[in-house]
């Protein structure tokens, strides 16, 4: 390493901190004015380098090059108000996870779109006509472009702030960031207001990825690799602040460059590549900024939005006809290895349905009682199953020893994780949660030499007599029984009552003694071992695993399972995931757009059914009681 | 056949969630008159206040605004037939200054039901009627005192051109000197033609300014009639205003 290498790293890294900023400012828009987080952000971006890419090379020139950027921003302007007018419009007033889960589902959905229509190849786009060359800086070439990118950001930032300190429609967007309510008493249509804001925020999206073409190619992968850096940039900037934005994406930005501009250094005799911590370098820095200042470098505190918040119907514990039917459910499936001799599938398909029990319910014990909405959970599944793995493999440990390590690994990782996420409360809750689970996702990726890097870990099979699968059928129902039922008597206990006491109301639950971030604390660390469980029996069913496990996917996958059962009941996970795992065994093989439907199955959970399966089966059996 | 009154309630019903807080309010306002509504402490002044802006989302009964049923209109509906609302707590946009504040309420000229126009506002005129304001032009409402910030909603509101404003405890928790300011304010307002509704709780300001009151208890009416009658009957008072 050398200075000059340090520096023309640095420079390098503003050039990537402008396609950051585009994003991050038009998300950033969008939340200050609509409260919704916009997932969906990341698919503005990839359709811009996509439709940017299709518009260069049929067009051609300067003009398919430049004109298509502009085109581009606009078209994907115009997707931006479509979407908001079609979807958003309707969930402006669901609680926050089911706008996270809808804008989420929309990206599964677009990302499929772009599947379908520009197939799986990566596309690459023409270099920039007038800027192919390149500058000597410090002694290194810089190419032209990068240094134009350098400049449109701030050019950008500049031209935002004259709008929104000079327009009329500037000044609303911030007095609606502020409270949309009373401007709507002043006269301000705040729909068509949310429309532009959404179409300004498509547009700049558009922009970014569309400027990026010559850089990157267009990729199906990096709608959720751009939207995760974006949100971190939101968070560490301040939501709401397009300013803030700009700061944290060349703070971002420059940590990254750095780490690659350290590269290999000696320190105390052990050699550490810093580039490899570019992948953490920006979730540490979020997690240091979320801590010491929740609202973001140059943002506001989060103002409750003023609106009638429904109330949720108290959990019960279980009816006489329940606890009959549930007993009922369990002698079936313990005696479901004899009834189901001829087809050995339907005891593997049943494991992965008792994995998805354990791991559902465990995320509905913080989401539904706690109103923590953690978006990694994958988090503890993962260490779980990496737990139990890497006791096999370093330590050849037997199969009870490995599966009593997994819960001991979730447990310690959301002990500590646990800590930071109760001091944070919704969207910051879940991007933090999501933040911790890209850490923990990168440092089993990177360290090779422990974990296997993406190879994972194979060879991990359970002792006789677990190895024949009726009787590991057996042992992974025992388990689920017993952490389902355990986490039903914590909730119906007065840890559970305090649970719920410091979610629907903390200051009144302090005030009667309640020390609710250490309920709270205690309840992640539970439902974080019991996940945990889930990972190690995950573990030696499939005898192998990789950081999949832990992915951003496997989080929602988890969020999708409660959703579909309901928050508001204690067997709603079950039936959830009970019916997520079942219908993602048939369908995943019958269709190659499982990620479309799967989109799709959210997008009506959102919208037709927001209290889930049983919530709808309750109603219509309240109906159909009263005559 | 008279004009129609600039407000006119019938019936209004009224929820939070599942809870019913209001019954079967009736009330009018007519064209320059100023009408108190009284009661204690959530008796369901302010509540009113927002069914008639069409701020809460259920609710029930029929609302005219010179004749015209707004019942089921949207807040900013309500606002762009010339109803103005000034909350109880002001609300400011404090990270706007106070001409942007102004800004963001302005509204197109108006007319009333007789076709006479109605009071047009500017900044400047509005400095007119508040010169604390004219001097704070460029002052984020963040950073205003408690009376500051209710001369700043109200004249918000007027750049609306209201024909018919709502003002939630206009006097709550604030200096002497300004509330007196104020008051000359509604004098002026009425002068001008405007219906206002005004939530009291100070007996003695709702005497000054208005010319009728209707007194609220559990969200229903249980008196009305004139300021007069009012200060005679020290029965209604000590049932529905005291503690």
């Amino acid at each position: 390493m050398n200075w000059e290498g340090l520096a023309f790293q640095a420079v390098d890294g503003l050039a990537s901190a402008s396609g950051l900023f585009f994003v991050a400012a038009g998300l950033s828009l969008i939340f200050g004015v609509t409260r919704i987080i916009n997932i969906a952000h990341g698919s503005l971006y990839m359709l811009g380098t996509y439709i940017a890419v299709s518009l260069a090379s049929a067009i051609g020139g300067p003009l398919g090059f430049w004109g298509g950027v502009a085109a581009t921003a606009i078209i994907v302007g115009v997707i931006g108000a479509l979407i908001e007018i079609v979807l958003l419009r309707r969930i402006y007033s669901a609680p926050e996870l089911f706008q996270l889960l809808a804008t989420f589902a929309l990206l599964l959905v677009i990302n499929d779109a772009a599947l379908w229509l520009w197939g799986p190849q990566d596309l690459l786009g023409p270099r920039a006509p007038g800027l192919r060359g390149s500058l000597e800086i410090l002694g290194r070439h810089m190419p032209s472009y990068d240094a134009f990118l350098i400049v449109i950001a701030p050019v950008v930032l500049c031209v935002l702030h004259i709008v929104f300190v000079r327009s009329r429609f500037g000044r609303l967007v911030r007095a609606a960031t502020e409270d949309r309510d009373m401007l709507g008493a002043l006269g301000v249509n705040q729909s068509v207001l949310f429309t532009a804001v959404f179409a300004l925020g498509a547009f700049l999206a558009g922009l970014g990825g569309a400027l990026q073409m010559p850089r990157e190619p267009a990729s199906l992968g990096t709608d959720l690799t751009v939207i995760t850096d974006a949100f971190v940039v939101v968070v560490v900037g301040g939501m709401g602040s397009i300013v803030g934005s700009y700061v944290a994406a060349v703070i971002i930005a420059e940590v990254k460059a750095l780490c690659i501009g350290i590269g290999l250094v000696a320190l105390g005799g052990v050699s550490v590549n810093f580039s490899k911590f570019t992948l953490i370098a920006e979730f540490l820095v979020m997690a240091v900024v979320l801590v010491a200042r929740p609202q973001g470098l140059l943002g506001r505190p989060q103002i409750a939005v003023r609106g009638e918040a429904a109330l949720e119907a108290p959990i019960r514990s279980a009816s006489r006809t329940l606890t009959v039917f549930g007993i009922a459910v369990l002698v079936i499936l313990a005696a479901l290895p004899f009834l189901a001799r001829s087809s050995p599938y339907t005891l593997v398909l049943g494991v992965d349905v008792l994995i998805a029990v354990l791991f559902a319910t465990s995320l509905h014990f913080i989401m539904g009682p706690g109103g923590m909405h953690s978006f990694g959970h994958a988090a503890y599944f993962g260490l779980g199953a990496y737990g139990a793995a890497l006791a096999v493999r370093w330590f050849a440990a037997p199969m009870g020893l490995a599966l009593a390590a997994a819960p001991v690994a979730a447990a310690l990782g959301a002990l500590l994780f646990g800590w930071f996420a109760v001091r944070l409360s919704g969207v910051y809750l879940a991007m933090l949660t999501l933040a911790f689970a890209q850490i923990i996702w990168s440092i089993i990726y990177q360290w090779q030499d422990l974990t296997g890097g993406s190879n994972g870990v194979l060879g991990i099979w359970p002792n006789p007599p677990f190895d024949r699968l009726p009787v590991f059928f057996l042992l992974s129902l025992a388990l689920v029984a017993a952490g389902v039922v355990l986490m039903r008597r914590i909730l119906l206990a007065p840890f559970g009552y305090a649970m719920r006491a410091g979610r629907d109301s903390p200051l009144r639950a302090e005030a009667i003694g309640i020390d609710v971030k250490k309920v709270h604390w205690l309840a992640f660390a539970v439902a974080g071992t019991v996940c945990g469980v889930a990972g190690g029996i995950f573990a030696f069913a499939k005898g192998s695993i990789s950081p999949e496990t832990i992915s951003i996917d496997h989080s929602v996958n988890g969020l999708v399972m409660v959703l579909l059962g309901g928050l508001g009941t204690l067997s709603g996970p079950i039936v959830g995931a009970s019916v997520f795992a079942i219908l993602q065994d048939f369908v995943m093989q019958e269709t190659e757009y499982w990620h479309a439907l799967l989109g799709g199955i959210i997008l009506v959970l959102v919208l037709a059914f927001p209290s889930g399966l049983v919530g709808g089966f309750l109603r219509i059996a309240a109906r159909w009681r009263r005559p | 056949m008279s004009a129609p009154p600039g407000l006119a309630v019938e019936h209004l019903d009224a929820w939070y969630g599942a809870a019913q807080v209001l019954y079967d309010v009736t009330f009018t306002v007519g064209r320059g008159e100023v009408v108190a509504l009284m009661g204690r402490n959530g008796a369901g002044k302010s509540t009113t206040m927002k069914a008639v802006m069409g701020l809460l989302a259920r609710r029930r009964g029929v609302v005219r605004l010179n004749g015209r049923d707004i019942s089921g209109l949207k807040p900013f509906e309500i606002a762009r037939l010339g109803m103005g609302y000034t909350p109880e707590d002001r609300r400011i946009f404090s990270e706007l200054t106070v001409l942007e504040n102004l800004d963001a309420g302005r509204q197109p000229p108006r007319h009333f039901a007789d076709g006479t126009p109605a009071p047009l506002w500017t900044p400047e005129t509005l400095f007119r009627l508040f010169p604390n304001l004219a001097e704070l032009r460029d002052r984020p409402g963040g950073r205003m005192s408690g009376g500051e910030q209710q001369m700043l909603t109200i004249a918000r509101t007027l750049m609306g051109n209201p024909l018919v404003v709502l003002l939630d405890e206009p006097s709550e928790g604030i200096a002497p000197v300004i509330v007196e300011q104020i008051a000359d304010t509604i004098v002026e307002l009425k002068k001008r033609g405007l219906s206002i509704l005004l939530s009291e709780q100070n007996a003695a300001f709702a005497q000054i300014v208005s010319d009728r009151a209707y007194m609220l208890e559990k969200g229903q009416i249980r008196w009305a009639g004139t300021m007069a009658e009012l200060a005679d009957n020290t029965d209604v008072q000590r049932n529905y205003l005291t503690l």
